[in-house]
């Protein structure tokens, strides 16, 4: 069976891509760029076409599956109506699905099970890395205020961040917004 | 108590009643709290609706009826209880085009246009590198209108041109490229064309049919079913929205918020040029006016005119190559739902038009048009060819125009 996968993050492509690579007669192609993409499919002729739903050139693609001549094997979105939770579950996790005429429900299922895995395995590891740097950058705003506070009332840096921390405290909110709060006062105060 | 609603959309200006009616508390007024997924393209608008990512989704006209019909993935039925607004969208060609075209720099007269287009398409379709026009979507308003304005000159498409689909983020760079020779887009895409320098706007879809309807609200019916009474209220919020859009007082608030890098994500000057009617058609050119551009409010723009859905039937049927099929074009006409139209704006001071059908394009003189308890005035509603479309002749307007 021949599989491409139509990705424009190189990185989930290839994390896609390890994951498909298990399996037995597969060929699996791999197309990261907008450029000459629909000459690149009519060329590969592929049996099973994945790309993410972020991609802006899903009208193109479906368009081209519509009413190109060069497929000579009709391409089709793959909407199994039997299973709609499954359907469901592939748009939730990021990916659609084409696939020739006449491939059966079976043979995809598979496939499509371990894309969506990788989909959502790529995702969580999006999500704790913009969380990670969210929380560097609030880290990042707590110092610049501890050392605001540091220079202008004369404290150390424990009573600084004391200050923050009670402040917070009373006014129910998180040390960070207090830290904001200052940091942009001081910009405002300072003319930046 | 507040009900959620989430709104799938694509980074156009026409989005821009359901955004602005979030924006400035109109939806909160209703008990909506709105949210929004912004996508790149409309398979995956269509597909968040499709599987419950959104409630409610800003989408092209004839992609909610190819939808319903089962063009191109199994059938869905939608409902459209809003129109989100007319035309907005103009023919933009590339320099080399336009000399060829011997444009002025003026917005032109589609028949003359169509008729030099002519010359060169045939030209170039007998060297064996014909005209390339790209529009957004197979089942848009861009396609149809360009469809129906090439006919009507003579110009086969598919024949005489090729008409390919591009996303509309991409058309200025496809017609630096040379991929196309010309596209149909809605804005701010021709504008950034023009300040890029790759292409001069030629045309306005408004003078292809000056009343054509464009992006709808669009829902699963069956989900239209289930939260109504939110939909109504979501209704009664655009309308309100629509006055306050319109109002030129409100321009430079509105183009500020609809630039934004969560909604539009485009220069906030081509923006408000766009929600202002008005164009700069090649660069370092004047400003043009004008007034037909696009249409939000006035003369009930936003009421889904059942003969809208006929004609953009008719339109399907004569390009995917299909008959005319009495059940279908029923299925087609009744995914505009002016009765829910009707029941949100029943209470409200907005016009409601007693008929659920007109004959599309028969007014070219202002004429009064009977609403509940008056009349309201319509205007120059003309296809560019004087033609016009009664949907009581379906069958016969579809055979008419092969």
């Amino acid at each position: 069976m021949r599989i491409a996968i139509i990705d424009e993050s190189p990185l989930r492509a290839s994390i896609i891509e390890e994951g498909l690579a298990s399996l037995r007669d597969c060929e699996i192609f791999t197309l990261t760029s907008r450029d000459g993409l629909l000459a690149k499919i009519a060329e590969i002729g592929p049996d099973i076409v994945f790309m993410d739903l972020g991609n802006p050139s899903r009208d193109v693609l479906e368009e081209y599956f519509a009413v190109s001549r060069a497929v000579d094997r009709p391409i089709a979105m793959f909407v199994d109506q039997s299973d709609d939770d499954s359907i469901a579950a592939s748009v939730q996790a990021g990916v659609s699905t084409y696939v020739v005429d006449g491939l059966s429900a079976k043979r995809i299922r598979p496939l499509l099970d371990l894309t969506m895995q990788r989909f959502n395995a790529f995702s969580r590891l999006q999500s704790e890395l913009a969380e990670a740097k969210g929380k560097l950058q609030e880290r990042e705003t707590v110092d610049k205020a501890k050392r605001i506070l540091m220079a202008s009332k004369g404290l150390t840096e424990p009573a600084a961040y004391a200050e923050l921390r009670q402040k917070a405290m009373s006014s129910n909110r998180r040390i960070f917004d207090i830290a904001d709060a200052v940091v942009t006062a001081h910009e405002l105060m300072e003319g930046k | 108590m507040t009900e959620r609603l989430t709104i799938g959309f694509l980074p156009l200006v026409d989005a821009c009643l359901p955004i602005l009616a979030h924006e400035h508390g109109f939806a909160e007024e209703e008990g909506l709290e709105l949210s929004f997924v912004r996508d790149v393209s409309w398979a995956t608008v269509l597909d968040r609706l499709l599987y419950g990512h959104s409630d409610a989704a800003h989408l092209l006209a004839p992609l909610a009826i190819a939808t319903t019909l089962g063009r191109g993935r199994p059938a869905q039925r939608l409902a459209t209880p809003f129109v989100l607004g007319l035309n907005g969208n103009a023919i933009t060609v590339s320099n080399a085009l336009a000399d060829a075209l011997n444009t002025q720099g003026e917005l032109c007269d589609p028949a003359l246009l169509g008729e030099r287009l002519k010359k060169i398409a045939h030209e170039r379709s007998e060297a064996g590198n014909p005209i390339r026009f790209g529009v957004v979507h197979r089942y848009s308003s861009h396609n149809y209108m360009l469809r129906y304005w090439l006919a009507g000159c003579g110009i086969r498409p598919d024949e005489d041109v090729e008409i390919v689909t591009i996303a509309p983020p991409f058309s200025a760079d496809a017609l630096d490229a040379g991929e196309i020779d010309s596209s149909c887009v809605g804005e701010p895409w021709n504008s950034i064309a023009v300040e890029k320098g790759v292409g001069q706007i030629v045309l306005a879809t408004a003078q292809i049919w000056r009343r054509g309807v464009e992006k709808v609200l669009a829902l699963r019916e069956e989900r239209l079913t289930e939260i109504r009474p939110a939909v109504e209220g979501l209704i009664r919020a655009m309308r309100r929205t629509g006055k306050h859009f319109v109002n030129p007082d409100n321009w430079d608030t509105n183009a500020a918020i609809l630039s934004r890098p969560e909604y539009c994500d485009a220069p906030h000057q081509l923006v408000r040029r766009a929600i202002s009617d008005r164009l700069v058609l090649r660069p370092g050119e004047q400003v043009l006016e004008y007034p037909d551009f696009m249409f939000q409010f006035h003369e009930a723009a936003n009421f889904p005119w059942v003969s809208q859905a006929e004609w953009l039937y008719s339109q399907l049927v004569r390009w995917d190559g299909l008959a005319y099929d009495r059940s279908a074009a029923k299925a087609a006409a009744n995914v505009f739902r002016p009765d829910v139209y009707r029941s949100a704006l029943a209470a409200t001071d907005s016009p409601l038009p007693t008929a659920n059908s007109k004959v599309e394009g028969s007014v070219s003189e202002t004429l009064e048009a009977s609403v509940k308890g008056g009349t309201i005035l319509l205007e120059n509603n003309t296809f560019f060819d004087g033609l016009s479309f009664d949907p009581d002749m379906l069958e016969r307007y579809i055979e008419g125009q092969k």
